[in-house]
């Protein structure tokens, strides 16, 4: 499954790295804590977490994830923005529940991740 | 403004950026991509010679040249219409086209292609200065001197990154290192991990193997996130890539840890509330560091700073080396 077969099922608004949604997802992962999805996480993974701050851009770009979903309809700021544009990190938003995106992942066979 | 910054504003103005090949299409000389020598043919030539030219040689028009003069061009559409004329005994003199649409060899391809546009003609004789006939070019000629050039800059670009990731092995010394050091700020949480992303594209570059440099960047990271969140003035990122190992250390002037020994337990933490929220403060970067490097070793004292070194070897450097994580 790729990055926009993803955005299209969950009808996920996409914040930045447009040129990158025909990447293949390997698996998926969830925390709300940088270190973990760094130890846990792994490339080509689609993380779904709360934070919606620059470091999730950093983390996402270190570990080379296909995408970040982010929920509850947080909002990251233009410079986060910005800086996945750089970095080409897909960053994509919905108003669901972490829990509820997950579910949603879950029905669509993305396996776990770690 | 500098060049990069004007290119940027030229794009967030709603200009596409130019790509590599229109960039080339200005750059490549038609002289160089045209095909030399071209099959030419005189005025006195029977169209029927002229369709055995065609045929044998698989083209589709030649220039017509009287006394080395470039009089006309003729191609296989007027070939088409003598043969359903039945005139396959006249001479490629009468049913040549005289007004023929010429490039310099010295002119840009961009040239050729404004013509080609206009003209909607499948060739194009090539001419000098002087007016004489040296190569012809079609559009297929274009395409494939594009594509020629390309991959000799791709060539290149693959020589300068075999370059860099060679370094140790053209360079002889005792003992060859490159250091990296990177400056941290203590709370630029906004500039959080840009240290470790730029070692992890330097250990790229310089042609590390990926699980290694996905474990140096997770540990580096780690490192960098610490100096931000607990030093009070920040500290240096500073990697050492050595021929069998790359090593990593966090220097920082205090405040120093008080018990090492807690500081490494898995999920002991010191941040506050509101860098937790902002999700650092798991208690896991330290062992995140310890998972991900072959040694580690933390020495710190409270008042005076903390040393956190880390050392990966290369793959096949080491006996019983870590396995990807």
């Amino acid at each position: 499954m790729k990055v926009e077969d993803l955005v299209a099922a969950l009808g996920l608004r996409v914040l930045a790295g447009q040129p990158s949604l025909q990447r293949e997802v390997s698996g998926g992962y969830a925390a709300d804590l940088l270190s973990c999805a760094m130890a846990r996480a792994r490339a080509g993974n689609v993380w779904v977490t709360l934070q919606a701050h620059a470091n999730v851009v950093a983390v996402a770009s270190l570990l080379d994830l296909a995408a970040v979903i982010i929920t509850e309809g947080t909002e990251p700021d233009a410079a986060t923005r910005e800086k996945a544009e750089e970095e080409g990190v897909v960053l994509l938003s919905t108003p669901q529940t972490t829990y509820a995106v997950v579910a949603e992942m879950a029905r669509l066979g993305i396996p776990a991740g770690s | 403004m500098a060049d990069s910054a004007k290119e940027e504003q030229a794009v967030s103005a709603g200009r596409p950026p130019v790509t590599k090949s229109q960039e080339l299409v200005y750059e490549l000389k038609i002289g160089e991509i045209m095909t030399r020598d071209p099959v030419v043919v005189g005025p006195e030539c029977l169209m029927s010679e002229l369709k055995e030219i065609l045929r044998i040689r698989r083209i589709s028009g030649v220039p017509v040249l009287d006394k080395g003069a470039l009089v006309g061009i003729i191609s296989i559409e007027d070939l088409i219409v003598a043969l359903a004329q039945g005139d396959t005994s006249a001479r490629v003199g009468e049913k040549m086209t005289r007004q023929v649409q010429t490039v310099f060899a010295d002119e840009s391809v961009i040239q050729a292609v404004t013509k080609f546009a206009r003209y909607g003609y499948g060739r194009l004789p090539v001419v000098d200065r002087s007016g004489r006939l040296v190569g012809i070019v079609t559009q297929g000629d274009i395409v494939r001197g594009l594509l020629r050039q390309l991959d000799v800059q791709w060539q290149e670009e693959e020589i300068h990154r075999y370059r860099a990731s060679h370094i140790f092995e053209d360079i002889e010394s005792d003992q060859t290192g490159l250091v990296l050091r990177y400056k941290v700020a203590a709370r630029d949480f906004v500039r959080g991990g840009e240290a470790s992303s730029k070692l992890k594209k330097a250990l790229e570059r310089l042609g590390g193997e990926p699980q290694l440099v996905r474990r140096v960047a997770v540990a580096a990271y780690e490192a960098e996130t610490n100096l931000i969140i607990h030093t009070d003035a920040g500290g240096d990122l500073i990697a050492e890539v050595q021929p069998d190992r790359i090593r990593v250390v966090a220097l920082d002037t205090g405040p120093g840890i008080p018990d090492v020994e807690m500081a490494l337990r898995p999920g002991f933490s010191t941040a506050p509330d509101w860098i937790r929220e902002l999700g650092f403060g798991a208690g896991m970067g330290l062992n995140n560091i310890k998972t991900c490097a072959d040694e580690m070793r933390l020495e710190s004292r409270v008042g005076v700073g903390t040393r956190l070194e880390a050392v990966f070897y290369l793959p096949g450097k080491r006996e019983g080396k870590k396995e990807a994580v």
